[in-house]
């Protein structure tokens, strides 16, 4: 099992600074959910944490600096999936899948014997062998997430970066898929990394959470911790109840404005 | 790719064989001078195998005809249709885009400047001025396009560097494009001889221009055929294919050098032909998926037949005269590329 660290990573984007210092750790078979509000830098940790963008600090994985790794050696540890993937439309999902293969093969190597078993492994896994002759432009949201989430997987990655997996979906299809990450960690001993919007459901399957507020940690450790009314309403400016769910976990309420002289009262009315 | 599609892929690569051999064929029994088919065919099986011993009723004009001009015609336009349909399929695999074509990025308006140049101030050159200038102009062509547009792209709005390259190319084409009419403007009695090379032609093929476009071409189809996995690895964009293990820099300059090679080496020795970049490719795509590792090998057999039937099209139309080849397969691929993309859903980028 792999451990990933970063450590006093700044990332600076077209002259703005996006992260300023931040350091997080997630020890191997862990996994940690970066929270915050839009903009608050947390898909570019991820993007960090893939070797995405250039950053200051460091990124450990297994205690060796994430910068000594060759591109392909990092791309067999660390399997990124952005929040939108680019799914060309006529590829099929055999092939699609097939390309997460890409970090096993030299230049000059086409995907052999092994390499589509491998393939095959991780489409049975996540339960879309059956339409491997499909195109992609033919799937739902939910099939669409688990033929990605099992490119990811063909490469035999030890890490998941997963940046918001589940913002495309329904509730159904967003427990669906974060219950088989949970399970890909459990059985392959897979480190998760994720962003995840909501709050409630973070604190379910995340064993650590970092809450991100304008490229700075706010708040880190288990959900407990991290989830409280004041923190979420200082970060987020938004009106939250923080409630103690039956499994113990925090379930995050939001709360509506009362109302005043019979009417709601919004940012425009003035009383 | 999965079982069927493997077979797809084999039948689809079977059948362009298939068709290349019958172009071929058609093209060497057809012509001004008519040739008995049968003493052909016997004089052909005769130089294909050596170790038998055919008697042939051909003449020696005859067999001069067939042997120093017609199979040099027809393997000169199967070498320039494969590199021009190879390097447009490479072109859309590297930008992402089906609509590109082997002449983007300032390569046709480069080869047609150079050659006009040549044509202009190098009359008394002799006729290998032309081909010369034309190559090296096309690839200039490309490296100027690409070293603006990789430039730009540093500084660029767009975010991806894919669009500046293209709209760089679009850029210096149109430059190129505007010197070459100011020179032309200015030497009025070479227009002529200047049109007639940018309609393209096959009317001069020879063995020596087959042996000389040889080495560039199978250097530039060998590079670019073996891109076709990375190629379909850059279909998901440059950040998931660096997230990957691939650099889709690295990729894109050597797949863009290996079709400007390409594409130069074919424009040198026919002109300007437009459009077997674009619809082949496309009919390769329809016939056998979207994955490159099938489109550049079908787009290479498919281009050299296409072609060839085009260039025996140009030469017998109007017999004794020729149609230029560039018009040829304009008024053919036109109407072909509409019909093609009648049947396609949806323009995959």
């Amino acid at each position: 099992m792999t451990a990933l660290a970063a450590d006093g990573v700044s990332v600076t984007l077209d002259r703005a600074p996006v992260l300023h210092g931040v350091s997080c750790a997630v020890p191997g078979g862990g996994w940690l959910a970066l929270l915050g509000p839009n903009g608050a830098g947390k898909s570019t940790l991820i993007r960090a944490m893939a070797g995405l963008v250039r950053y200051t600090g460091t990124v450990t994985v297994d205690q060796a600096d994430a910068r000594a790794l060759k591109a392909r050696e990092r791309a067999r540890l660390l399997a990124y999936v952005p929040q939108e993937p680019v799914l060309p439309p006529d590829l099929t999902v055999t092939q699609y899948v097939l390309l997460g293969r890409t970090p096993h093969l030299s230049y000059l190597a086409v995907p052999g014997r092994h390499d589509r078993e491998r393939a095959l492994a991780a489409m049975e896994r996540l339960d879309v062998a059956q339409f491997g002759e499909r195109r992609l432009a033919r799937l739902s949201g939910g099939e669409r997430q688990r033929v990605v989430l099992a490119r990811a997987l063909a490469a035999d990655p030890a890490v998941l970066l997963l940046d918001e997996p589940t913002s495309m979906l329904d509730v159904g299809h967003e427990q669906q898929v974060l219950e088989l990450v949970d399970d890909l960690r459990r059985d392959a001993g897979l480190t998760v990394v994720s962003t995840l919007h909501d709050l409630t459901v973070a604190g379910q399957y995340a064993d650590s959470l970092v809450l991100l507020d304008a490229g700075r940690v706010v708040a880190a450790g288990s959900p407990a911790t991290v989830l409280t009314a004041p923190l979420i309403e200082s970060v987020y400016a938004a009106r939250v109840r923080v409630i103690a769910g039956d499994d113990g976990h925090p379930v995050i309420a939001p709360v509506r404005r009362v109302e005043r002289g019979g009417r709601r009262d919004f940012p425009g009315n003035t009383p | 790719m999965g079982g069927s599609g493997r077979v797809r892929k084999m039948s689809a690569l079977g059948a362009a064989a298939a068709f290349l051999v019958v172009a071929a064929l058609v093209a060497a029994f057809v012509g001004a001078a008519d040739l008995n088919p049968l003493a052909t065919a016997a004089a052909l099986i005769d130089k294909a195998l050596p170790f038998l011993r055919l008697p042939s009723s051909l003449s020696s004009v005859d067999r001069a005809v067939l042997f120093q001009i017609r199979l040099p015609r027809v393997v000169l336009g199967a070498l320039v249709g494969g590199l021009l349909a190879l390097a447009g399929a490479g072109y859309q695999g590297v930008f992402r885009n089906p609509l590109v074509d082997s002449g983007m990025l300032g390569a046709s308006a480069g080869a047609g400047l150079g050659a006009t140049l040549a044509i202009v101030y190098l009359g008394g050159a002799g006729p290998q001025a032309v081909p010369v200038a034309a190559f090296a102009g096309s690839l200039a062509g490309v490296a100027v396009a690409y070293g603006t547009g990789a430039a730009a792209a540093r500084h660029s709005v767009l975010g991806d560097g894919v669009a500046t390259l293209l709209l760089a190319g679009v850029a210096v084409g149109s430059f190129l494009i505007s010197v070459q009419t100011f020179v032309l403007q200015r030497s009025a009695p070479d227009i002529g001889a200047v049109y007639s090379w940018l309609l393209g032609s096959l009317s001069a093929a020879s063995w020596q221009q087959v042996t000389t476009i040889l080495p560039y071409a199978a250097v530039s189809s060998v590079v670019i055929l073996l891109h076709g996995r990375h190629l379909d690895v850059l279909a998901v964009g440059d950040e998931e294919a660096r997230a990957l293990g691939q650099r889709p820099d690295l990729v894109r300059g050597i797949v863009v050098a290996a079709c400007a090679l390409a594409a130069a080496s074919a424009v040198a020795v026919s002109g300007i032909i437009g459009f077997v970049g674009i619809v082949i490719p496309h009919v390769a795509r329809r016939l056998a998926g979207p994955s490159y590792t099938s489109v550049l090998p079908l787009s290479l057999l498919g281009g050299a037949a296409f072609l060839v039937l085009a260039d025996t099209l140009a030469r017998t139309v109007l017999s004794p005269a020729e149609l230029p080849i560039g018009v040829v397969t304009a008024l053919v691929g036109a109407p072909a590329f509409v019909w093609v993309l009648r049947g396609t859903s949806h323009v995959s980028t």
